[in-house]
């Protein structure tokens, strides 16, 4: 029994089941192909994350971030700034108590670089409906070249608990569609 | 270098009792402590599956039951009771039953045990406070620069230095056990999963002392900085692996629970201390595969530690996936249940609340714990579902529908064994692990569904009212958490009724005497019943083959699908 010693003093010379040699093959083959797959994926997938990232300040991405709004600034919903900056740019993107600052508009089939970090505690970045999650933290300036290919009205909510406003960090971001983006005359105004 | 040596000067003198039902020698300064620490663990259980209960209620948006800052506090006294206090207290009685009694052995040092267990319960109790007192809701993950009360982190650091006198006194009584000889051979398997488990939880404490330490004197005012990403890295060595306790504290008593109730021995003793010691060499590297989504980790590093270590580890328990059912199923088979594929399984004693607790945890270990845990540990596969409620949909698949769910059913055998008192109520007793393993499973897979459709995890209004930027979740999203508060009211009934049988019986229970016939008897042929396989007279087991080739159909179809999710989101690199 399992709660006795074995019967066997030397129960290392014991042969092994069959069935538990064939299964034991399958776990490990089914384990190597998992691996293999994770590897395969950064060659056929287009999902891969970015391992840049550079050390960074608080008050350095921050004054970063407000450089890039006032450059690109569109129109202001709910006193926060969107953005629309020029297809291919670098995309800055903040987390702090309790927001995600600023709006972003892109373009769809467009990509983009965006910088992420945090002003204060841990974030987490997560774009719904798409259910992209990455987290973010002080003091870490990651980059992502992010393409959408989907266009409408996307939410960001943050997942890493921030206290206690934590459920009220949200952030927006718009998709349009490349073309008539530039004939839409809501944003022709706000320019 | 003798045993007395190695844990000072001990009195050789112990008491024993001898048990009626096993014949194994108890020592009564062993069962004292393990009773002890088996009530401590109940008690936890109890204000933390409450609390669990309050956070589900709260997250069913129908019912949403308490005011934020409640219930981010009780989220966190949740996650440190039954994550922390009560696993552990339980596993610490897991490892002196291991040791001491399946070895017909005395205790090394009881009363340094008495020290160990008084320090985990100030511990405990110190952290409680601190999470009550209200400035200390951190989380179970605590990420720094989120800072808590001196005394939460002093509690957690008291609680692991009193843990860790436990593993310390079965590692002596494993030496003093050998030199004195009251056993044969080597250790039985339950004893050898025991040990994997003990050698986990001592370098998992050692990495909890580690980062705890520094962030005990950062809450202190002594150190002025702790980088979060570097307390990430250590604070998960400690997070992950102390996990790892649990699934070879568990898997030990389902070879436990397989062996008194229906004679089962192992297939081959080999394959299963084997796939026991991969947990040792291989868990501990992957516990790197909770920073898939931090910033500037590179992908080979990830890859490497994460998966290739990880799918080791999981090769470990997809082995006694397999082992544990097929054990059960050769011992049946020689019990008489021969007719058909099934019959062994049909006739297993169900009605045995241990008994139906281990299975239960077998079931839903594999196939929602550890087939989500796999997917959720995928490098890429990790930003669909990093930090949504599948998150807690995982682990609640691995801490309460295995671990949990197996340690209740191994208390229906301590409490006739260890306590001598008689299970009160026991047609309620029957149905308990059938109502938690329910619950518990459907809480599991509600939290997963949820996850998958962008429900955050730790989230206290997935309506957002309050939010200046409003967001709309899927109707299916606010379906799936209805269901989870649906099912976790079954579990909480099924955990009340836990409680109310074991302490009842624990104080009130008919004292066993001896001749007495017990209410959920064990397996009468025992170890004669069971006697040699593993060689090439080897029984078939078509079972269980059937029931492996099943649960990975399961798992490679879930792997796929969730690579076809991936495939549908935008592109990043
Ligand atoms: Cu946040």
């Amino acid at each position: 029994m399992a709660v006795t010693p074995p019967e066997q003093r030397i129960w290392w010379n014991e042969p092994i089941e069959r069935v538990e040699l064939v299964w034991i093959v399958i776990a490990f083959l089914w384990g190597l192909f998992m691996f293999g797959f994770m590897i395969a994926w950064h060659f056929i997938g287009q999902q891969n994350l970015s391992k840049e990232a550079y050390r960074t300040t608080p008050s350095a991405y921050e004054a970063k971030v407000d450089e890039f709004a006032k450059k690109f600034q569109v129109r202001e919903e709910k006193g926060i700034p969107v953005v629309k900056p020029k297809p291919g740019a670098d995309v800055y993107l903040l987390g702090r108590l309790w927001q995600w600052w600023p709006i972003l508009e892109l373009e769809k089939g467009v990509s983009y670089r965006i910088h992420l970090s945090s002003l204060d505690w841990q974030h987490g970045f997560s774009l719904q409906p798409t259910n992209i999650n990455i987290q973010v933290h002080p003091g870490y300036e990651h980059v992502i070249s992010l393409t959408p290919t989907e266009s409408g009205e996307f939410g960001i909510i943050c997942n890493e608990f921030c206290g206690i406003g934590h459920h009220t960090m949200t952030g927006k971001i718009y998709v349009t569609e490349q073309k008539r983006a530039e004939a839409e005359p809501r944003l022709a105004e706000g320019r | 270098m003798t045993a007395e040596t190695v844990i000072g000067a001990v009195p050789a003198q112990a008491e024993f009792r001898t048990c009626q039902y096993t014949g194994l020698k108890v020592d009564t300064a062993a069962q004292a402590l393990i009773k002890a620490n088996a009530v401590a663990a109940v008690v936890f259980l109890a204000v933390g599956g409450l609390m669990g209960l309050l956070v589900a209620l709260t997250r069913w948006p129908a019912v949403h039951l308490l005011p934020a800052d409640w219930f981010y506090l009780i989220l966190t006294g949740h996650g440190a009771n039954v994550l922390l206090f009560w696993i552990i207290f339980f596993e610490i009685a897991v490892l002196y039953f291991a040791s001491a009694i399946l070895l017909n052995s005395r205790l090394a040092a009881p009363k340094l045990g008495w020290v160990g267990f008084v320090m985990m319960v100030v511990g405990a109790i110190a952290t409680n406070v601190a999470v009550l007192q209200g400035d200390s809701s951190v989380m179970f993950t605590s990420y720094p620069p989120m800072k808590a009360q001196p005394h939460f982190y002093l509690g957690l650091i008291l609680f692991a230095v009193g843990a860790l006198i436990g593993c310390a006194l079965f590692f002596a009584t494993l030496v003093i056990a050998k030199e004195e000889r009251t056993y044969e051979g080597s250790i039985p398997l339950v004893t050898f999963g025991a040990l994997t488990a003990a050698i986990i939880a001592v370098f998992t404490i050692a990495s909890g002392a580690i980062i705890l330490i520094p962030t005990w004197l950062w809450s202190l005012g002594l150190i002025s900085d702790i980088d979060p990403l570097m307390y990430k890295v250590v604070w998960w060595a400690m997070g992950h692996s102390s996990q790892q306790i649990n699934v070879s504290a568990h898997v030990s008593l389902w070879y436990l629970t397989a062996a008194l109730l229906v004679g089962a021995k192992p297939l081959s003793e080999k394959v299963s201390r084997t796939a026991f010691f991969m947990y040792i060499l291989f868990l501990q590297l992957a516990s790197a595969h909770h920073l898939l989504a931090e910033p500037g980790m590179d992908a080979s590093w990830k890859i490497v530690n994460t998966s290739y270590m990880m799918y080791l580890a999981v090769l470990g328990s997809m082995v006694h996936g397999l082992t544990v059912p097929g054990a059960i199923e050769a011992a049946q088979r020689k019990n008489g249940y021969n007719r058909g594929v099934f019959e062994w399984l049909r006739k297993a004693p169900w009605g045995h609340p241990a008994f139906a607790g281990m299975f239960l945890s077998l079931v839903f270990f594999g196939f929602i714990g550890g087939i989500s845990g796999v997917v959720l540990g995928t490098e890429q596969l990790n930003v669909l579902m990093h930090n949504t409620i599948y998150v807690p949909g995982h682990f609640h698949g691995t801490v309460v529908a295995g671990t949990t769910l197996a340690f209740m059913g191994a208390t229906y055998l301590v409490l006739p064994l260890v306590f001598q008192r008689e299970i009160v109520w026991p047609k309620l007793a029957k149905i308990q692990p059938y109502l938690f393993g329910i619950g518990a499973a459907g809480i599991s897979l509600f939290m997963m569904g949820a996850g998958t459709l962008g429900v955050a995890r730790r989230h206290w209004d997935m309506t957002f009212s309050d939010a200046n930027l409003g967001f709309a979740h899927s109707a299916g999203a606010f379906l799936m958490m209805g269901l989870n508060g649906i099912f976790a009211i079954i579990a909480a009934i099924g955990g009340i009724i836990f409680v109310l049988v074991v302490v009842a019986t624990a104080f009130f229970g008919e004292k066993i005497t001896g001749g007495h016939k017990l209410t959920f008897p064990l397996h009468a042929g025992g170890g004669a019943a069971a006697s040699h396989y593993g060689n090439e007279k080897a029984p078939k087991l078509p079972g269980t083959i059937i029931l492996v080739a099943l649960f990975f159909v399961c798992f490679v179809l879930y792997y796929f699908i969730n690579w076809k999710y991936l495939s549908e989101l935008w592109l990043f690199r």
